[in-house]
């Protein structure tokens, strides 16, 4: 338990950890037959790491890693159209820093910005508004990326660019939404998965009312759940309590800042800008259905794919991986980071080949960071 | 990227656009409160809520605020957001 002490309340963390260790032998849980447990959120995938919970709690709990990192989802092509844009001369491409060093097929937004595009990190989309304002001559384009926690931020953005009549600002959409992925990861017949712990600042945006279906149609449990980790080991005993006892629920053990409802404010934004695609492409998984968003014809002006006739629909859509990595497959959950052939060789945080290594999110990049030795153990 | 960080709104700077100036951390910066402002904007001031790229996404309580924020700090998350936040200064600066 080097770990735990270091814990705010680690009394309480051995506390729940034992109630884990009941519960595990009640439902006969072991390392030859584990439970299955997807963390939807990269935070929550960082912050496990972090504190060593895996290695904490029983080896009858899996921890699979899901795809709620919004740069590892990041498909080439995307990456690809974003150089594109920022390659134009009259462009300033303003991005999250995130998205800075995913791999393109050419280049990323840093090789571009280093080969002379003009590329910004900010550190908001408000700040890309900002930048419109002060450079009527050019035209600055913000890469719209994130799950349903930075959509509203977009959304109040073109709002507000609209409300001013703002011309030289437009936004390139990229924004997805967390249900559709673990639908389609439940549909598929090779994930083994028994219970999720659910995002808490996406739902702190959309309620827990949207993951009903994973309760009701699937039977599997779902606990929204905070990133310390007194929430996530809480979150983890709730889920297999709801597995002892039987039950399929949405829970809420983030309730202090996650409403049932979610925001109300922010889901009226969005709701007015955007509206669902037929699907969108995932680096990893493939064509979602309605798993993305795009902006509504009556905000055309500020959507870059129609002012620059860029982006998804036009042109090949799906880019292979690079040769050699794993990134599907340690997407799915099928195999951990480590049996990659490139992990750790041709494949670091400093230098990545997949996304997965590139955000602290990212699976590949926790089991680098926190692994230390025991990310050179034998694939488990 | 989707955490966020705790700051204070410590006053309305535009009302119009729904601007208010936080404290993050010991840094300011100027946030948007459309998704918490409700009526009167002024009743936001003084409040704690959890700041994503450049929005108060969330009403929260101080003791939570001091909570969350500590545990950003042992993620490295707080130190990344304030990172963000002055990466933004030379974007801006670059150009004007
Ligand atoms: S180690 Fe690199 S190439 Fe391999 S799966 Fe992870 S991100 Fe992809």
């Amino acid at each position: 338990m080097k770990y735990v002490d270091e814990f705010r309340d680690p009394k309480a963390a051995k506390i729940i950890l034992s109630r884990i260790a009941a519960v595990c032998d009640e439902i006969g849980a072991t390392k030859e037959k584990p439970v299955h447990i997807m963390e939807i959120c990269g935070g929550h995938t960082h912050a496990i790491f972090r504190y060593g919970l895996d290695k904490l709690t029983p080896p009858g709990i899996e921890f699979i890693h899901g795809p709620g990192c919004p740069v590892c989802v990041l498909p080439m092509s995307r990456v690809d159209e974003c150089v594109q844009l920022a390659e134009r001369p009259e462009v300033i491409f303003t991005t999250f820093g995130d998205a800075m060093r995913v791999p393109g097929t050419r280049k990323s937004l840093l090789q571009a910005k280093a080969d002379g595009a003009d590329v910004r990190m900010v550190y908001s989309p408000l700040d890309a508004l900002e930048l419109a304002r002060r450079n009527p001559e050019r035209e600055v384009v913000f890469f719209g990326l994130g799950f349903e926690t930075t959509t509203p931020s977009t959304a109040f953005s073109i709002q507000q660019a609209m409300r001013e009549g703002i011309q030289n600002f437009s936004v390139f959409c990229n924004h997805i939404t967390v249900p559709p992925p673990i639908k389609a990861l439940l549909d598929d017949p090779y994930m083994v998965l028994d219970g999720f712990v659910g995002p808490g600042h996406v739902s702190m945006v959309i309620g827990i009312e949207p993951y009903r279906f994973i309760a009701q149609d699937y039977g599997k449990p779902i606990v929204v759940s905070g990133f310390e980790p007194l929430d996530l080991l809480q979150s983890v005993l709730m889920v297999l309590e709801q597995i002892r006892d039987g039950r399929a629920e949405v829970e809420n053990q983030y309730a202090r800042i996650v409403p049932d409802a979610g925001n109300p404010a922010s889901i009226a934004a969005v709701v007015d800008v955007y509206e669902e695609r037929p699907s969108f492409e995932w680096r990893g998984l493939g064509e979602i259905d309605k798993s993305g968003l795009r902006i509504r014809d009556r905000y055309a002006a500020f959507d870059a794919e129609v002012k620059f006739g860029i982006g998804y629909g036009a042109g090949a859509r799906v880019v292979a991986e690079p040769e050699g990595c794993a990134c599907g497959e340690v997407m799915t959950g099928r195999i951990k980071p480590v049996a990659c052939p490139q992990f750790g060789k041709g494949c670091t945080p400093e230098m990545p080949l997949g996304a997965l290594m590139v955000s602290s999110e990212g699976a590949c990049a926790a089991y680098y960071q926190y692994g230390g030795a025991r990310a050179l153990e034998p694939a488990e | 990227m989707c955490l966020g960080i705790p700051g204070q709104i410590v006053a309305i700077t535009d009302a119009d656009r729904m601007m208010a100036m936080a404290e993050i951390s010991g840094v300011r910066r100027e946030v948007s409160i459309a998704p918490i402002a409700q009526g009167n904007l002024d009743d936001v001031v003084g409040k704690w809520a959890l700041i994503h790229v450049g929005f108060a996404m969330s009403e929260i309580d101080e003791v939570e605020a001091a909570k969350t924020l500590e545990a950003l700090h042992s993620l490295g998350e707080a130190q990344e957001e304030l990172h963000a936040m002055q990466a933004t200064a030379q974007a801006l600066g670059g150009a004007a």
